[in-house]
């Protein structure tokens, strides 16, 4: 009954290995087919286990949702159809945590794409100590997400932390909606940053060094180089960490848990969701919540992919 | 982290698990070694400690007990949770001998929240309630009355003298706890006798409408919508207040770190609603309840009696600053030393109000205290009309919670 909805990675059909639709299915040869067949047994074990640990709770998560189901009133369940779905989209709560999970999610991710830009270009120019400057940027996406939440809580804390020692006494920015957003959207960037500022390296290797070199002889500016030459050519590596990022952002748990409990109207829908399943001990309310939650995933994912032409992680590449 | 399930189970000596409240005086787990000793070899009792939030506890028991662990025994019960669990089947019925070993000698109002629906579920162990807390040298003689209390803070604030009435008014059951207060106190209370609906009505209008005239009034901590006990304990020993509502540990706590305020801290009873009717405040404490998966409930019943006994009881006051559920302990010269206002606990233990007794009470008072966050912006008519909306909701499962 995980709050965290899947990735909605599907891997592409089998019979979509190109684009060419090539000569049709029935003049494939047996030798063909008989590849086919094993390509299908080499990967079953990998399908089942996928539906074992991803369709099974999902499924399991959407028959609960369509229940009146109260771990407090165990003799009470009963089918109730869509009405807990009805109960939490007409729920100001609902709408309050989506449009808190909007905010952080568009502002964080925006700021990690800006900053995590400029340390692929630092990482990617280094000369010296490449390997030192990779690995200290990494450090803060190796710490556990909830240990740095409680050093940054503790950090903002009167009275105890050394952050909250800067600002005027009696301040308390955990306590009031806005600075808490802004300190939850901080940790999030000072987190998930370098983690951007890999895929954007990875990015950056398949700018030819030839290409940028032309562009010099013909007289661009640097800030020509990068937008006109750079950026089109980093298209794709772009919309992938965007995605990436927007898909995990948009899930935010842990920070919020740890450095507000979602109190003053900082709760994201993954906590409205926690609260709704294990506080309340509401199964069916919950699980609608996670479903939703789901399906906003979806929709975030399915929108990347088709509006913006982000490659579909394990489809071809089109150059 | 599992105790030690059933080490000894090899040797014929069942272990219990007791989980409860983490204890830091050592009063706890005295009780389980004594009760230990006491079984001749029967039983041994492990004291695990639940997370220090009452959220965190809850959490942890409801994980284990939805999933039928059955290496919980004996469960230290916050008195809000007896109803809920109850109804979950997760505890056991007490009846027969072990039943009248529990209501005997035990104070009347602890035992209405181990009970439900007529039957008892739990073993009240301690209870608490709270008092009014004020300084001799600004206070000649204490107010009886919410209205008298304002005025005198009024007046202290007129002279340029720390004026403020400490009390807990952030989002959380704190402030379920002020409105159950000040309901009862008022007359009325949050849900109807058989818990079936909400009740609310004029007395919950006064109740909200003193809630926001004391946080428009001078008397008001500037912080007061992010203050819980332990933030208005510290304001009264830096000096900054007048009054200050709160449990019984803040007397030991001004006597160490403020002895010089601390010869003028006096206690009363908690400030009445209308003068000629009682003030009722809101009990909390700890019930023992026996799991429904225990493997040994009848030793378990028998080792829950033994830890909450007279003299288990008496430790856990004396060294934990517990206030016992046995009426007796209340004419101890031992705890009466300890606890000067021993006798202004039991007179308020005795007209007491429990927080509404339903198996939705979470979402009973997250509803209340949700609504009534910040105390500043209560409307009392339509504040109260929001929280019926919401109980209702909870009632029937349907509501979402923030």
């Amino acid at each position: 009954m995980s709050t965290r909805a899947q990735p909605a990675a599907t891997p592409p059909p089998p019979e979509a290995e190109t684009e060419q639709a090539g000569p049709d299915r029935a003049a494939l040869s047996a030798g063909a087919r008989q590849e086919r067949r094993l390509g299908w047994l080499l990967c079953a074990p990998a399908v089942v286990v996928m539906i074992a640990v991803t369709a099974y709770p999902i499924g399991y998560a959407v028959y609960l949702s369509l229940q009146r189901y109260d771990l407090r009133f165990p003799g009470q369940a009963k089918f109730v159809g869509l009405s807990n779905y009805g109960s939490v989209l007409s729920s100001p709560f609902w709408w309050d945590a989506f449009w808190v999970t909007l905010f952080i999610t568009a502002v964080s991710v925006t700021i990690e794409l800006v900053l995590g830009m400029g340390l692929a270009l630092v990482m990617h120019r280094t000369i010296f100590w490449r390997g030192v400057v990779r690995t200290s940027v990494l450090i803060p996406y190796g710490i556990v997400t909830v240990v740095a939440a409680f050093s940054w809580q503790y950090a903002w804390t009167p009275e105890l932390g050394y952050l909250a020692a800067l600002l005027p006494s009696g301040e308390a920015p955990l306590t009031e909606q806005w600075p808490a957003l802004w300190l939850i959207i901080l940790a999030e960037v000072w987190k998930t940053t370098p983690f951007m500022a890999l895929l954007l390296l990875a990015g950056l290797a398949l700018v030819p060094e030839e290409t940028l070199k032309a562009a010099m002889v013909d007289g661009a500016t640097a800030w020509q180089r990068f937008t006109k030459v750079m950026l089109p050519l980093m298209k794709p590596a772009i919309l992938v960490a965007l995605l990436f990022r927007t898909l995990d952002a948009f899930r935010i748990f842990d920070n919020i848990y740890i450095l507000t409990a979602g109190a003053q109207g900082t709760g994201s829908l993954s906590i409205l969701g926690y609260d709704n399943l294990f506080t309340s001990l509401n199964l069916g309310i919950g699980s609608a919540i996670s479903v939703l939650i789901f399906i906003c995933v979806g929709i975030i994912a399915f929108a990347f992919v088709k509006l913006f032409g982000t490659a579909a992680p394990g489809a071809e590449v089109k150059r | 982290m599992l105790a030690a399930c059933g080490s000894d189970e090899g040797s014929g000596r069942p272990t219990l698990n007791w989980y409860n409240f983490p204890d830091d005086s050592g009063a706890l787990q005295k009780a389980a070694d004594r009760c230990s000793q006491a079984s001749g070899g029967r039983y041994r009792i492990s004291y695990n400690k639940l997370p220090r939030a009452a959220d965190g506890q809850r959490q942890q028991l409801v994980r284990r007990l939805a999933a039928e662990d059955d290496s919980l025994d004996i469960l230290g019960l916050d008195v809000t949770w007896a109803a809920e669990f109850a109804e979950a089947r997760w505890i056991r019925e007490w009846t027969g001998p072990a039943k009248r070993k529990a209501v005997e000698g035990t104070l009347r109002v602890p035992l209405q929240t181990s009970t439900w629906k007529g039957k008892l579920y739990a073993v009240p162990y301690n209870t608490n309630t709270q008092l009014l807390w004020y300084r001799k040298d600004l206070v000649p003689t204490p107010p009886r009355t919410w209205a008298e209390m304002l005025d005198m803070a009024g007046a202290l604030a007129r002279q340029g003298k720390p004026h403020f009435v400490e009390i807990q008014g952030a989002q959380y059951e704190g402030l379920t706890v002020w409105f159950n207060t000040l309901i009862n106190s008022a007359g009325g209370s949050i849900l109807n006798a058989s818990a079936t609906e909400p009740s609310l009505g004029p007395p919950a209008v006064r109740a909200a409408g003193i809630m926001r005239d004391l946080a428009k009034s001078p008397a008001a901590d500037p912080s007061l919508s992010n203050q819980m006990e332990d933030q208005n304990r510290l304001a009264m020993e830096s000096g900054t207040a007048a009054f200050e509502l709160n449990y019984p540990f803040v007397y030991p706590s001004m006597k160490a770190n403020n002895p010089e305020l601390f010869k003028n801290f006096r206690w009363a009873p908690y400030p009445r609603v209308d003068a000629n009717r009682p003030a009722r405040p809101t009990i909390g404490g700890i019930d023992l309840a026996v799991s429904a998966y225990s493997r040994h409930p009848d030793l378990a019943f028998e080792a829950a009696l033994c830890l909450r006994n007279r003299e288990n009881q008496l430790t856990a006051a004396l060294e934990g600053g517990l206030p016992p559920t046995l009426r007796a302990l209340y004419d101890e010269p031992a705890f009466m030393k300890e606890y000067p206002f021993s006798a202004q606990v039991l007179a308020a233990l005795e007209s007491a109000s429990v927080r509404p007794i339903t198996p939705v009470y979470q979402n009973v008072s997250i509803a209340v205290s949700h609504t009534l966050s910040p105390p500043s912006a209560i409307k009392p008519e339509s504040s109260v009309n929001t929280i019926r909306e919401q109980i209702d909701d909870a009632l029937r499962s349907e509501g979402v919670i923030p």
